[in-house]
């Protein structure tokens, strides 16, 4: 007993050999580091090499944020399921799924845009919520088990237009979305005065001939942006402040550690895997009420994308750690090079190169800092 | 000690468990009293960690039953025992290393309020709740927000049983919570145990190492191959005989006596 005594009096004793973290680099510790660097260089860069081609001005910067939107989307729905502990490789398929099912429903059945738009929406979160109790069912990695989905979406996506219309691309969504009350939630606009009075104004350029002449360049914000803001603002505070952000953090940081306290792991994987097929449902919603058509081949790649956004966002590979407000920035880094390489005239192929570095760069920075708060050598 | 004229608050009875052909327990009978430190004591594989997953809810036992305060006890899950008052601290510490103190202490129980259908969590409550519980053990954090990683293991330690304590576990089950720990450290888990059992909760300390037993132990029970050897009450059993029961006997007699007896 004497010897829990005299432990109890050096309990309170600070240990002398573990350095003091400083402020700044506590501040440093953060997931979002990496991306508000990464941010701030990459519109430096293009302030200085493309300032004046158009890239900054109402046009130019829609432009950007539009692409920037679209990589949101996904990696707000990415970034949630990655810190849950899981993948979704699936999400670029099933954007062209999504879009397929819009196009038969809408043109080929002739029935109304909205039930072709809700019909899809149920189907596209069943299809999620499959992905995730198959995963939590078998204990598979989401790696294989969506790899599968992958696979089979883009399939039956290819497959049913060439069955029914003899082709892989089905147009005429924008004929049959005419009037309709659901589609504007999708590619309206909004806040077309806000632009109006900025022309009168003469802050942004007016059409000066044809038949908008005197009419805003920019006539709006589209919805897609629109919901990238929501998706974020929602996801973040959900993931922050909540009780169910708590458990999105510890399904992903140990699984049985959560499961042993209570947190119903499964419940809360399966609801990610959810989540991130609505993000696909509401990208691929967008571009069709965009295109007015839906292509057996849209969405290809996009799983990559937003994975690579997430992890430029400062969320790790392995689960239980990350944050949407970096995947956003990641997101907007990716939009505002993709087009500030076309601004700027330079090979738009080079964008690949430039997401492979920066894909680099982001894991070895984000294990780095990993190493500093788990103290791991 | 005080825990001997109170009714047990668990009690198991011949409890076996099988993982398929494995024989992991054979017959276990064990109880933990209000107050006392009932030590659980055994060589690696003796079955120490599959014994009290069984207390907390993890595994149904093959055969035996389980009294909680004098009735029989079914649990399904660990959220079962946890909600009647036994808490148990894993080996593998069940602490999530990538989030913060409060995230860990609060995790599975979090306070919150309702916003609409939102159950936003009570930061404000939590810190400082987290901040004063931590302090009771003994700790000053530098901030709640500090990720448990940055903790020393007896901190992390520190950490899982303050949560159970302030969640009114009745039992608290430590299982080794000392094997991986320096020499200070150790004392301050040791510490750690000696208050939580002053406020009568019952303890279930699991461990391989005799001295860390018998410095905070009331009773003592060895667990051998699945099997115990009995329970033996402090001041009627000598450090060399518990060490000789765990080690099944003989071999450690003969072993030790080549060794000088220094293990
Ligand atoms: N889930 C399990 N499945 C199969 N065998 C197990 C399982 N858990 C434990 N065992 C076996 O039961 C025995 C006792 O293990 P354990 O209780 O972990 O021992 P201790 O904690 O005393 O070191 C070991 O032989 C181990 O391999
Ligand atoms: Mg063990």
């Amino acid at each position: 007993m004497a010897e829990s005594g005299q432990g109890a009096a050096t309990a309170l004793a600070k240990d002398e050999r573990v350095k003091e973290i400083s402020g700044l680099r506590k501040a440093l510790i953060r997931p979002e580091l990496g991306a508000i660097v990464g941010t701030i260089a990459v519109f430096v860069f293009f302030v200085a090499f493309a300032g004046d081609s158009g890239m900054f001005n109402a046009q130019g910067v829609l432009n950007w944020s539009i692409v920037s939107a679209q990589f949101m989307i996904i990696a707000v729905g990415a970034c949630m399921l990655m810190i849950a502990g899981e993948f979704d490789l699936s999400v670029g398929s099933m954007i062209g799924f999504a879009g397929m099912s819009i196009a038969i429903i809408s043109v080929t059945l002739q029935w109304p845009v909205w039930i072709a738009i809700l019909l899809t929406l149920a189907l596209c979160v069943a299809i999620g919520a499959l992905n995730g109790f198959i995963v939590v069912r078998t204990g598979l990695p989401s790696f294989i088990v969506t790899l599968a989905f992958l696979f089979i979406l883009r399939g039956f996506t290819i497959f049913f237009p060439q069955l029914i219309e003899r082709q892989t691309i089905i147009g005429g969504i924008d004929d049959a979305a005419e009037g309709d009350w659901l589609a504007p939630v999708f590619g309206g606009k909004i806040g077309g005065w806000i632009f109006d009075w900025l022309a009168e104004m003469e802050m942004i350029a007016v059409f000066e001939r044809g038949t908008r002449e005197g009419e805003p360049i920019v006539n709006g914000i589209p919805m897609l942006i629109v919901w990238a803001l929501v998706l974020v603002a929602v996801a973040h505070v959900v993931l922050t402040r909540t009780q169910f952000g708590n458990w999105v953090f510890a399904s992903g940081g140990d699984a049985q550690a959560a499961r042993y306290v209570g947190v119903p792991v499964n419940r809360v994987k399966i609801l990610m895997f959810m989540f991130t097929a609505f993000c696909a449902f509401v990208f691929a919603t967008c571009q069709v009420m965009e295109f007015g058509s839906a292509g057996a081949d849209r969405g290809l790649l996009k799983e990559f994308e937003a994975i690579i956004a997430v992890v430029i966002g400062g969320a790790l590979l392995t689960g239980g750690y990350g944050s949407v407000i970096g995947a956003a920035l990641g997101a907007l880094i990716f939009g505002v090079v993709q087009q500030g390489l076309f601004f700027a005239g330079v090979e738009s192929s080079l964008f690949r190169v430039f997401l492979g570095v920066i894909l680099l760069f982001a894991v070895i920075l984000n294990t780095y800092i990993r190493r500093i708060i788990t103290g791991e050598r | 000690m005080s825990g001997f004229d109170h009714d047990p608050i668990v009690e198991m009875k011949d409890i076996a468990k099988h993982f398929g052909p494995v024989i992991a327990l054979n017959g276990v009978s064990f109880d933990v009293r209000p107050g006392e430190c009932h030590c659980l004591l055994g060589d690696n594989g003796a079955g120490k960690s599959t014994f009290i997953k069984t207390m907390s809810g993890v595994h149904k036992p093959t055969r035996g039953e389980i009294l909680f305060e004098g009735c029989q006890m079914n649990f399904d899950s660990p959220r079962d025992a946890m909600e009647a008052g036994i808490a148990t601290v894993y080996q593998d510490l069940a602490m999530i290393p990538l989030m913060s103190v409060t995230r860990n202490f609060w995790m599975g129980r979090e306070p919150v309020r309702k916003i609409g259908p939102m159950k936003f969590m009570d930061f404000a409550k939590a810190n400082q709740t987290t901040m004063d519980e931590m302090r009771k053990m003994g700790i000053n954090l530098r901030s709640p927000d500090q990720a448990v990683g940055t903790l020393s293991g007896g901190e992390r330690q520190t950490v899982a049983i303050a949560r159970a304590v302030y969640f009114g576990a009745k039992v608290l089950i430590l299982d080794e919570p000392t094997s991986a720990l320096g020499v200070r450290q150790t004392a301050n888990v040791l510490a750690t145990i000696d208050k939580v059992r002053k406020t009568g909760i019952g303890i279930v300390f699991i461990t391989h190492n005799v001295r860390h037993a018998l410095a905070v132990g009331d009773r003592f029970t060895v667990l051998n191959r699945g099997k115990t050897l009995g329970t033996a009450q402090r001041g009627q059993i000598t450090p060399e005989e518990l060490q000789d029961m765990m080690a099944g006997g003989q071999e450690m007699v003969a072993l030790e006596g080549s060794l000088g007896g220094t293990v």
